[in-house]
């Protein structure tokens, strides 16, 4: 009895693992139809945030080098725009209800993230996480403000009000040849 | 010296083997493909396992480098796959699910750290190309840099 239990329990360790299912999810856009012209979408320069990566895994973040440690600040910095500056996002004024109330947003603010053919997929994923993490870190931050409460413990209708007031709009272009080959 | 009393043995066995087939899951597919996991700290969990689907990329393991050679491979499945597979496979796994769990379906890269992005650039065109367009990147979770 106890062999042929034995001989199961072998038989279920060597056939399965432990690890969980767990990664960044994200959301693709919509594939453009073949008969649709590309239109240049106009983007006002103060709305857009540009994260590029060349080939040697190095960031750019409007113009300017960066090390990755630094862009979530930026990210922040550049999504909420606390100071209503101008080279910053155009805040908008909506009433979102609830607990929120009136609040100053910037409505249309584009992440912009452009990589190399040759650049690393860990880099890649690392300024992925920057960005979603500045994101989470400003929504809780929000939670904490108007409901005293951390954002993953609210019920899910405050957490898409807060979503609103933050909305994650990381664009990717196809990739391009950033020199460096 | 009395020898010691075995029969309960089988039972405690037992109960060994419920709790590793209650917390383990069976193994997808065979790899055939390396694959080192990037890290990251935000990371989701995908809740039901029926509704995902698995893209691995990387470079092959030993046993098949001499027959695919040493460049980055994409794995459907149990088979090494072109880029051009992709879209008809996810259409095809698509139709066979349920009618309205199909847009539900998300699509879970497993790439090697290591792989060059332009890799991963044409495996999402061909997503979008099929209208699979939420995905994940799989990663381990780190606590910091």
């Amino acid at each position: 009895m106890a062999d042929i239990s034995f001989l199961l329990l072998i038989f279920f360790l060597v056939t399965t693992s432990m690890d969980v299912n767990q990664g960044l999810t994200r959301r693709l856009p919509a594939p453009i139809p073949p008969d649709q012209k590309i239109e240049d979408t106009d983007i006002n320069k103060r709305n857009l945030l540009v994260v590029k990566i060349n080939s040697a895994n190095q960031l750019m973040v409007q113009g300017q080098e960066m090390s990755v440690k630094q862009l979530r600040e930026k990210a922040k910095e550049f999504i909420a725009n606390v100071n209503d500056d101008a080279n910053l996002p155009k805040l908008y004024e909506e009433d979102f209800g609830g607990a929120i109330g009136v609040v100053k947003y910037a409505k249309n603010h584009v992440i912009s993230v452009q990589n190399d053919v040759d650049t690393q997929y860990q880099a890649y994923l690392d300024v992925q996480n920057e960005l979603v993490a500045a994101y989470n870190e400003l929504r809780d931050e929000c939670a904490h403000k108007y409901y005293h409460k951390a954002f993953n413990e609210l019920d899910e209708e405050d957490q898409k009000l807060i979503q609103k007031v933050y909305p994650q709009k990381i664009s990717e272009a196809e990739p391009k040849n950033y020199g460096g080959n | 010296m009395p020898a010691l009393n075995t029969s309960s043995l089988p039972d405690i066995i037992f109960m060994l083997l419920f709790f590793f087939m209650s917390v383990t899951s069976m193994k997808e597919v065979t790899y055939k493909v390396q694959i080192q996991n990037p890290s990251a700290t935000e990371l989701t969990k995908l809740e039901k396992k029926s509704l995902v689907r698995y893209i691995y990329v990387g470079t092959p393991t030993k046993e098949f480098q001499k027959q695919f050679g040493s460049e980055t491979r994409i794995q459907l499945d149990d088979a090494f796959a072109d880029k051009s597979e992709i879209a008809d496979y996810i259409i095809n796994e698509r139709s066979a699910m349920n009618e309205s769990e199909q847009g539900l379906m998300t699509v879970s890269i497993k790439a090697d750290k290591e792989t060059r992005m332009g890799v991963i650039a044409d495996i999402k065109q061909e997503l979008r190309k099929a209208y699979a367009l939420k995905i994940s990147y799989a990663a381990t979770q780190r606590t910091n840099y």
